[in-house]
């Protein structure tokens, strides 16, 4: 209720436990719907300011909002992604606040019965210097909602000391789905790689773009801290104005060491709304929360319940991609990969379905992940190419490592003639019986060129015979100029020794 | 029967962003009294087992197509505006609530 600012149980209870912090997040994701959730106008971004306004968008008196079909369906796609439970039956209610990016003085939202609840994702806690984890992290809720418009504020480049405000409504009323996790999270770490995966889930069902510049990604923060798991919770605050997931892990990172401060130091925290400062690297107050805010939900009257019978929602779930988190221990427990590779390999779709793709054409996975992740990823990264439009088609990557693994060709060798393919594509094959490119495998031939060699460098010989070892390498550089780098590694080593201890 | 308190009224008012003179805080609190009396009518039916409804028509799913339809009423809205400055529509500074 308005004003009741109930003052939070001190969450210090043993001065022994260390300090915990308890974080949740909501999720806004936009659904790459064409056109909006409740109208036929477009969702483009980046247009000239209120291109994509309609009567039903500026919520005029008579017009009728009906749900994008294609929105309920994402939003199915999503939930189920995230092992939530789809509601039998939803419906969307009216959220009441005055904002001016807010047309109608309400959001169209979802309240009591959203579309899907009680989820979970595994994600893979990965950071620098410390053991890889995997971590379930509980999903309370997804619901869709419209999205708001955008304000420019004037005068100033923040709302304080503006003289006035802007609004552009292109974005108001394209579709959102708020995912609202468990508060399951514990550091900056885990709350960026939830994030990360949240999006990567996302992208690999091709229900949002999960853009971040753009905002098609949005995150807020619930964070507080406690005296251990048993004692009782701290005061919440919200964090907000997050664009990037290291942004995250650095704000709540940061939050949590000014809380952890203030209760230390005697000092209140008081329940608010903070912002991530990206210039200055801390969260600094934007609002006091404790006039709660008071929504009054009801039931919209204009739209109708939605209910999802058991052969739609199959229907969905038999069209969801293989998700990222199956990829990665598929990877690591069938194809042998380390965690790494399978993490790199998994991170977007597309990258994941050429390693895949050249692996079902017959060559070995970690020599296929090998190239993936190293040279091609390096190519494709620097020509800001979308991997499905390289001109080395994953099956003609196949043929490059399996004349790599059949002894046909050195790995040097395949280095070489790479950027033509990266470049052309091609039949690695081809490209070696043309040019004479096939490794030298025949001990005649190789002894007979070292024995060349030893000629042409009898000081050397009688050097290393004296005790030089170092000149091996010598010879090794020798042969391999002389033969342009095909002479097979292994057996001209082999024959080289032989040759030189006489 | 229903318990309204001239707060109760002062809240709605403010939340509704009308500008309630004091004076009228009595005569609203009758008449919202006097409304929810009426409406508290219905509780006097036995409803028990029957699922809530929200609306009299029951329609499920109604759905359209995610079909790009452009309107040629941009303009008319925008002009709508109280205040329009090019392509934006232009409002007073805002102030926390």
């Amino acid at each position: 209720m308005a004003g009741a600012a109930v003052a939070p149980a001190s969450p210090v209870t043993s001065q022994q436990a260390p300090w915990e912090a308890v974080i949740g997040l909501e999720t806004h994701v936009q659904l790459g719907t064409a056109s909006k959730i409740f109208t036929s106008a477009s969702t483009a971004f980046g247009d000239a300011p209120n291109t994509h306004i309609d009567p039903v968008v500026c919520g005029l008196p008579g017009t009728l909002p009906v749900l994008n079909q294609k929105v309920l369906e994402y939003a199915v796609k999503a939930a189920l992604a995230l092992n939530l439970h789809i509601a039998e039956h939803s419906k969307f209610d009216r959220k009441q606040y005055f904002y001016p990016d807010l047309p109608k003085n309400y959001q169209i939202s979802q309240f009591d019965e959203p579309i899907a609840e009680d989820g979970w994702i595994e994600v893979e806690v990965a950071e620098k210097g410390k053991q890889t984890y995997l971590k379930r992290i509980g999903i309370e809720r997804l619901h869709m909602e419209e999205d708001a418009g955008k304000l420019v504020h004037a005068g100033s480049d923040r709302l304080d000391g503006s003289t006035h405000s802007l609004v552009d409504y292109n974005r108001a009323g394209v579709a959102l789905a708020e995912i609202v996790s468990k508060p399951d999270l514990r550091t900056g770490r885990e709350a960026a790689e939830y994030a990360s995966e949240i999006r990567r889930i996302m992208r690999y069902l091709g229900v949002s773009d999960g853009n971040m510049q753009e905002g098609s990604l949005r995150c807020d923060v619930n964070i507080s801290v406690r005296r251990g798991p048993d004692a009782p919770f701290g005061t919440k605050v919200e964090i907000k104005n997050m664009n990037s997931f290291s942004a995250i892990q650095k704000a709540i990172d940061y939050e949590i060491q000014r809380q952890i401060k203030a209760y230390e130091a005697g000092e209140p925290v008081r329940q608010e709304t903070r912002l991530w400062d990206e210039s200055k690297q801390l969260t600094k107050s934007m609002r006091g929360k404790e006039g709660a805010s008071d929504y009054r939900y009801f039931p919209d009257p204009d739209l109708g319940p939605i209910e999802v019978s058991d052969a739609q929602r199959e229907g969905w779930r038999a069209e969801l991609p293989e998700l990222p988190a199956a990829k990665r221990h598929r990877y690591a427990e069938q194809l042998g990969l380390s965690i790494y590779d399978a993490r790199v390999l998994t991170d977007e779709r597309s990258m994941a379905e050429y390693f895949e793709a050249a692996v079902a054409a017959g060559a070995d996975a970690k020599g296929i992940a090998n190239w993936v992740t190293g040279d091609i990823a390096a190519y494709v990264n620097a020509n800001r190419l979308a991997i499905a439009e390289l001109p080395l088609k994953p099956e003609q990557l196949a043929e490059l490592v399996q004349l790599i693994e059949g002894g046909i060709i050195s790995g040097k060798i395949a280095k070489e003639i790479l950027p033509e393919l990266l470049e052309q594509g091609g039949s690695a094959k081809a490209i070696v019986a043309e040019r004479g490119l096939g490794m030298i495998s025949d001990p005649a031939a190789i002894a007979a060129i070292v024995e060349e060699l030893l000629a042409a460098h009898p000081e050397e010989v009688a050097a290393f015979r004296s005790g030089k070892n170092k000149l091996q390498g010598f010879f090794v550089g020798q042969l391999m100029k002389k033969t342009g780098g095909k002479a097979d590694p292994k057996l001209a080593n082999q024959i080289l020794i032989e040759k030189l201890n006489g | 029967m229903s318990k309204i308190t001239a707060d109760d009224v002062r809240k709605v008012a403010k939340l509704a962003r009308l500008d309630l003179p004091e004076a009228k805080i009595a005569t609203y609190t009758g008449q919202l009294e006097r409304i929810l009396d009426y409406v508290a009518h219905l509780e006097t039916v036995d409803t028990e087992g029957v699922p809530a409804t929200t609306r009299a028509v029951e329609v499920v799913n109604v759905c359209r197509e995610d079909l790009v339809t452009p309107t040629d009423v941009r303009e008319e809205l925008l002009n709508e505006a109280p205040q329009r400055e090019g392509d934006f529509i232009r409002v007073p500074k805002i102030v926390a609530s």
